[in-house]
């Protein structure tokens, strides 16, 4: 059995036993998307506290609907209004929302290891919704949900991804988890966002400036998008950028036929990726979005809904009836 | 905890007879199959409802859709366990609105299952009537709760459990009456 | 009167190393003799007599590079606290850096600086002034009257001196006054933004990294500058092995370069860093092919000295987020006990770790530093075996932001003698 989760702040300290416990924690609840009454109870008189110091729309509402969806009230911070703003330091921000005794907090901030600061500080659960460039847990689980529900497996396959990858988390998360799955990695962009030491991260992981050498043999295409807030230094011009590395009809062909189109969104149609592509048959953006749904629902479910009261911790082999 | 076997309830001969007992009773009561779904509740459940459906259909010679209902995330004791349950989906593949919902589980005790597995239905659908089968009512109600169609009533101390092992979940068939020790 | 006996002295300046007794009077040395003798001398009147057997007795230790915050910054130290803290740590002179508030780029805030010293310090504070007005890298500072005020060196630390222009200006002068000019070495356009060394460790963590060529790139330019003016210069903490080859050729051809390099650079690297701020400095840790390189250029002589670069921050400041905390971690105390891990493994003779500590830093002030009569009676007196452990909370600094908190050590100061008194003195 998976050793109990206590936070969830990176993909990249989970076993692949823990990893495959959490999406198969998540098929209950991709069925239940199509319930007519989307309410459990199940985390009814929880509460989860919503810490997003970074601005995302998404993901936040995204964990918001899936801890209401499980019966939990959430506590809302958001960088705008944050007090951050006013100077408060961000443990202080932290121990203000814990003394309101959320019984979890997901967070959000531009800086990497912000979650893993918290954590250390606080008792409750942490979850890492995107800490600066280091991980996004649950975009890499829902990302590996999709792929092994349309492909049946995620193991042993080869994934292109494009982009930034420098200053993506979301590639990160990608590679840990599935690097622990035997997958093959081709990672493909502009050479500064592509250093060499990111073949040391993976076994088998190689690089490419060149979008039609990288696509070859490709069974998942992951395409980031283009993170113009994220840049220090003088920035790509944007046509340049499509030019190389836009994701178009003709380059998807080079790919495996049935290989799938991911998209971590929100996407710009027409820089990273081709309209056509985005909503073509290989494309799995919306089930992305869903799966998302799912996944921190049962991300919520495992780390929320069991133990706080527990005595010890045997089975629950005799459960009354 | 350890647990001490004290006395053999049903033998799996008497496990067979008593499914095809309440099969008959069922038909008999409903006045015949039309709209039964028999819901088996996880894990003991689903295999005693897939029985009673080939039972019926022996009897009527008629499909009575069976659907499994996985009620964890429904129970109300969840922050008392330590481990992380495992989930799994409820399948039911037929929908919920006014059916005749016919719940099975292996054993009836203090009613919160029963109450949970009802709590997973309503989310689902208005079936038109639900009524609990069960293999063994071991009363100690906790809720007001009954089962319509009852396999045997035991009377058992609060020590005791009634552990029901199948052939499909537990590679053997009886049931016994288990003691908790220390 | 004080009297050390029976210690091991060890005097790189003289080349001895043999058991000695010292007597000191006031605030020299008075008399030297070999140690047998002890028997029929006891104390002198009105006196302490150390008993040093066992130990080991080294000239007074000089920190080359160091931040007292005072003034400006007394929440994170003092220069009481700093110095109790070096005097801990065996040192018994301290080279505060000019990034005070406000800085100490003229004779009035030197002047306050040293009459504060005079009052509360427990070892001898020898100022390094400011290169540039503010260290803002514009205008040269009032060098001239700083070193009559006391200066002994002129760096714009926390920064680089901005340009190749000013720094041949500011070497023109202090060639003149005979000042040795500190450069923190660093390119600002590949430092911007970033919060250790890049490599894979950088990456892994998603923290933004600088490559090797940050400082070795201004270490290249300053050495032809020191060649273009004859001045003499020296590397604030070195990081690199590319910064250290640099130095190496310049001094193979009779340039006057040294360098110093911090304990935490000779044994953390990259690897180490976590997501905890008591892993973030500047220069950051470096790769382990650095960190070898560095402990070979202390074995050969290519560096000068072992500098602590002791940058005290109060919690409240340094315990944020890896992004947001400011660089700098505390040494004085931990220092000599690392220097000691190294003599321990074979990898540094116990006389050059304390030329390192002594003639080599003093050699960067063109001063001297031995244990003879006549001499200042500064003194260390150290184990190489003591067994401790190194907690932040007892320690003499205001701050804790120290990579080395629980650490066990073997080996350690054991008395320190400033100007004939006893600064420190280890309980057992």
């Amino acid at each position: 059995m998976a050793e109990r989760l206590r936070d969830l702040l990176s993909i990249e300290e989970l076993t692949a036993e823990q990893i495959a416990f959490l999406l198969d924690e998540s098929k209950p609840f991709q069925e239940f998307q199509r319930y007519p009454l989307k309410k459990l109870a199940t985390l009814r008189g929880k509460t989860v506290g919503l810490a997003f110091f970074e601005a995302s729309t998404r993901t936040r509402i995204s964990f918001a609907t899936a801890a209401s969806r499980l019966g939990a009230d959430t506590m809302n911070l958001q960088a705008e209004s944050s007090s951050l703003k006013k100077g408060e330091s961000l443990l202080d921000t932290a121990r203000t929302l814990d003394a309101m005794k959320p019984d979890c907090i997901v967070m959000r901030h531009s800086s990497s290891g912000a979650a893993d600061f918290v954590a250390r500080h606080l008792e409750i659960p942490v979850i890492n919704a995107g800490d600066g460039t280091h991980e996004h847990p649950t975009q890499a689980l829902l990302d590996a949900l999709t792929i092994r529900d349309r492909r049946g497996t995620m193991e042993n396959l080869n994934i292109t991804i494009i982009g930034d990858i420098l200053h993506s988390r979301v590639a990160r998360s990608n590679l840990h988890l599935l690097g622990k799955f035997g997958c093959r990695f081709t990672l493909c962009g502009p050479p500064m966002w592509l250093p060499r030491e990111f073949e040391c991260l993976g076994k088998h992981v190689r690089r490419s400036s060149r979008i039609e050498e990288a696509l070859e043999g490709a069974d998942v295409v992951i395409v980031l998008r283009v993170q113009q807030e994220r840049l220090h230094e003088p920035a790509l011009p944007l046509d340049e950028y499509i030019l190389l590395y836009q994701l178009t009809p003709e380059r998807l062909k080079i790919a495996r036929p049935d290989a799938l189109v991911l998209h971590p969104g929100p996407m710009i149609r027409g820089l990273e990726i081709d309209p056509a592509v985005a909503d073509g048959p290989q494309s799995c953006i919306l089930e992305q979005v869903t799966n998302g749904l799912a996944v921190r629902m049962a991300v919520l479910f495992v780390m929320v809904a069991t133990g706080s009261e527990a005595e010890d911790a045997r089975g629950s082999a005799h459960a009354a009836h | 905890m350890r647990v001490v076997e004290k006395n053999q309830l049903m033998s799996a001969t008497e496990i067979d007879r008593t499914l095809q007992r309440l099969a008959h009773e069922i038909v008999e009561k409903s006045g015949g199959t039309a709209n039964l779904a028999l819901i088996g509740i996880r894990r003991r459940g689903v295999p005693l409802a897939q029985r009673i459906a080939r039972a019926m259909h022996g009897i009527e010679n008629v499909e009575v859709p069976v659907g499994t209902l996985d009620i964890t995330l429904y129970r109300d004791d969840l922050s008392k366990i330590a481990s992380q349950p495992v989930l799994h989906s409820s399948e039911i593949a037929f929908p919920m609105d006014d059916k005749d919902v016919l719940l099975v589980d292996d054993v009836l005790y203090t009613g919160r299952t029963a109450r949970a597995a009802m709590n997973g239905l309503f989310d689902l659908g208005r079936p038109s009537r639900v009524r609990m089968v069960v293999l063994i009512d071991r009363g100690h109600r906790e809720l007001p709760i009954e089962a319509s169609f009852i396999g045997r009533s035991v009377q058992t101390s609060d020590r005791e459990i009634v552990e029901v092992r199948l052939q499909e979940t537990d590679k053997e068939e009886r049931v016994m009456l288990v003691e908790r020790v220390e | 009167m004080l009297l050390i006996k029976n210690g091991r002295v060890i005097d790189p300046a003289s080349g001895t190393d043999a058991k000695r007794n010292i007597w000191i009077d006031g605030e020299r040395i008075a008399r030297i003799a070999p140690a047998e003798s002890t028997k029929d001398s006891s104390s002198a009147p009105n006196g302490e007599t150390i008993d040093a057997a066992g130990l080991l007795v080294a000239p007074g230790f000089i920190d080359l590079h160091c931040h007292l915050r005072e003034p400006g910054g007394e929440s994170s130290e003092t220069i009481e606290t700093g110095t109790r803290a070096a005097a801990r740590g065996g040192f018994t002179a301290v080279c505060p850096m000019p990034n005070t508030r406000p800085v100490n780029d003229n004779a009035s805030v030197t002047r306050a600086i040293l009459e504060r010293a005079a009052a509360v310090a427990c070892t001898h504070v020898w100022p390094i002034g400011a290169a540039s007005l503010g260290s803002r890298g514009e205008a040269l500072a009032e060098i001239g009257a700083m070193q009559k005020a006391g200066i002994v060196g002129v760096s714009d630390d926390g920064h680089p001196i901005a340009t190749a222009k000013l720094l041949r200006q500011v070497m023109d002068y202090c060639r003149a006054l005979d000042l040795p000019v500190i450069d923190h070495c660093e390119d600002s356009s590949l430092f911007a933004g970033a919060v250790m060394r890049e490599g894979r460790q950088s990456l892994r963590l998603g923290l933004r990294g600088m490559p090797a060529a940050t400082e070795s790139i201004a270490v290249g330019r300053d050495i032809q500058v020191t060649e273009l003016t004859g001045c003499r210069f020296h590397v604030a903490h070195m990081s690199s092995r590319t910064s250290l080859d640099l130095v190496r050729a310049a001094k193979k051809r009779g340039l006057r370069v040294s360098c110093e390099v911090t304990p935490h650079h000779f044994t953390l690297c990259d690897e180490d860093v976590v997501y905890d701020s008591r892993f973030k400095m500047n220069p950051p840790l470096a790769s382990a092919e650095d960190r070898a390189a560095l402990i070979e250029g202390l074995a050969d002589g290519t560096i000068d000295a072992i500098a602590t670069d002791h940058a005290p921050h109060e919690a409240a400041i340094k315990e944020v987020e890896f992004d947001r905390a400011p660089f700098g971690v505390t040494g004085f105390e931990t220092a000599l006990a690392l220097a000691l891990q190294l003599v321990h493994a074979g990898r540094l003779s116990l006389v050059r770790m304390v030329e390192l500590f002594t003639t080599g830093p003093a050699g960067v002030l063109a001063r001297k530093r031995s244990i003879a009569a006549g001499e200042p009676a500064d003194l260390t007196i150290f184990s190489t075996e003591h067994p401790w452990t190194f907690h932040v909370k007892q320690s003499a600094s205001k701050s804790s932001n120290s990579p080395f908190d629980e650490r066990n050590f073997r080996g350690a100061p054991m008395f320190t003698i400033v100007a004939g008194r006893v600064a420190y003195r280890r309980e057992a």
